[in-house]
């Protein structure tokens, strides 16, 4: 299981990355092997607020459709266009080609809250 | 996942790293490597399916022809032995108890192939109903069945058989197959739920795992691969075959879904639902099931709301995007007014609303 140390990790499977004063969001290994071959990726537009806890997007596999959550509140500043049409970078490239949003997080406390990759390890065996 | 049933074949699915899911109370592997592979895989060279969670009810006594003519919509008078044959038990009020696939062992003696989780409910409904010298017992656990389906299925199941396949026409079964190196004898259709040509073997539950790994074994160099139920139902959808539990239901009658062809109102017997059935039949449903296909971006679902500008017409009974047509596609139980090939739709989409257009079906016919 690839678990970038670098990364935080939410109990929604997203992983988020600092990059400066904001954050780069997707999903995580783990995520997209449970859900299996993804067909279609539903993402917020440029300038949408997302809420911590609140979905701002789905996910659909051949079989299932699982809403993605946002770790952070804030404005979204970029959305990763191609995912459109390619959504099976999600199952090839969860941390790389696949990342979904970048936010410019409105509560950087809320980034502490989030897991290291140790402890979302452990999570995910505990499931 | 500790109570579940599990089928004699359960100790193979870890070997091929499959996902096993609750299907019905049955431990199934809903996926070995990959439901898009998998579903490629069978329309392009060949996929083995564990379906031995299928039920199988044997009905036989001097009056069982004429008891089944009583209880199924399709007219087997004519059916010969050695032939199998599409139909659906119905309630009175038209509405689907299950469909199946009958075998003609022989005069008189049939036997039921029926959804796993209808299995009960089937052999409870025919018991209630029984009249005359018929004996009816539900032996689904006696049996292991497996499909092999997919262009190469017939290639592959010949290297282990003496019985010659090709004489072996759509919806014809012999129930004295011999494979390599396996002692009991097995029934074999050319029958299965994939729009693919392919067979359902049926072989007694203690040879069933050794049938598994000798076809898998003659089949891997040729590109088999075993197939889960995930793939399985797109399989089934593309072809337009009904699920039951989505296109037919008790409140859905056959007419309804489409399924006329298997529903004969002229035998000569009274059966149960007729009345409705006929009626149906004569005036036209009042509702169709209907092919769609997305306009714009979005996957239907089961039980999404299908609209015509602001008025609800109906539902998708199941929907994805397809692996072969690469579309985003669906089946939809709607107001036959709206029935009509090119009628634009609404679908709600969770929270959109997304054009989508009546098309033809099946959706995937193989060339």
């Amino acid at each position: 299981m690839n678990l970038p140390k670098d990364l935080r990790y939410s109990e929604e499977h997203e992983w988020v990355k600092e990059e400066g004063d904001k954050v780069r969001i997707g999903i995580t290994e783990h995520a997209q092997s449970e859900l299996g071959d993804i067909v279609f990726v539903e993402l917020p537009e440029v300038g949408d607020e997302v809420e911590a806890d609140e979905p701002f997007g789905s996910v659909e596999s051949v079989k299932t459709v699982s809403e993605l959550y946002a770790p952070v509140s804030g404005k979204v500043v970029e959305v990763n266009e191609e995912l459109d049409d390619s959504p099976e970078f999600v199952n090839e490239s969860p941390y790389e080609k696949a990342w979904m949003i970048v936010v410019e997080p409105s509560d950087r406390s809320q980034l502490d809250d989030l897991m290291t990759a140790d402890q979302y390890k452990e999570m995910i065996e505990e499931e | 996942m500790t109570n579940l049933k599990r089928t004699p074949l359960f100790p193979e699915y870890e070997k091929h790293g499959a996902k096993t899911i609750d299907f019905g109370g049955w431990a199934m592997p809903v996926q070995f490597s990959g439901i898009k592979k998998e579903h490629e895989a069978t329309r392009t060279t060949a996929g083995l399916f564990d379906v031995s969670h299928m039920g199988e009810i044997v009905v036989e006594g001097k009056d069982s022809e004429a008891f089944l003519q009583s209880m199924l919509t399709n007219d087997i008078a004519k059916l010969q032995p050695n032939k199998a044959q599409y139909s659906l038990m119905c309630y009175e009020n038209g509405g689907t108890v299950d469909d199946l696939i009958v075998y003609k062992i022989k005069d008189n003696d049939y036997l039921l192939v029926v959804n796993a989780s209808n299995t009960d409910k089937d052999f409870d409904w025919l018991v209630k109903h029984k009249q005359g010298d018929v004996h009816i017992s539900n032996v689904s656990l006696d049996y292991v069945q497996v499909a092999i389906q997919g262009p190469k299925a017939e290639q592959i199941l010949q290297t282990l058989t003496d019985t010659v396949l090709e004489e072996i026409k759509f919806f014809n079964f012999r129930s004295d197959v011999s494979f390599t190196g396996i002692q009991h004898k097995a029934i074999v259709s050319r029958t299965g739920y994939t729009g693919e040509d392919g067979f359902e073997i049926y072989i007694d539950a203690d040879s069933g795992q050794q049938l598994w790994n000798t076809i898998l074994q003659a089949g891997e160099p040729e590109g088999l691969h075993p197939i889960g139920l995930g793939a399985r139902d797109t399989l089934r959808f593309e072809a337009t075959l009904p699920l039951y539990g989505q296109e037919i239901d008790e409140e859905i009658t056959p007419i309804e879904a489409g399924l006329g062809f298997a529903v004969k109102v002229d035998k000569t017997s009274d059966f149960i639902g007729k009345k409705v059935l006929l009626q149906q039949k004569q005036k036209g449903p009042k509702r169709k099931l209907v092919g769609i296909e997305m306009i714009e971006k979005g996957i239907p679902r089961h039980g999404y709301h299908v609209f015509s500008e602001d008025k609800e017409i109906g539902v998708i009974t199941t929907g994805t995007q397809s692996p072969t047509l690469q579309k985003n596609i669906g089946l939809a139980l709607i107001d036959s007014k709206f029935a009509e090939e090119g009628q634009e739709l609404i679908v709600h989409v969770r929270k959109k609303k997304l054009r989508a257009i009546v098309v033809s079906t099946p959706f995937y016919k193989r060339s």
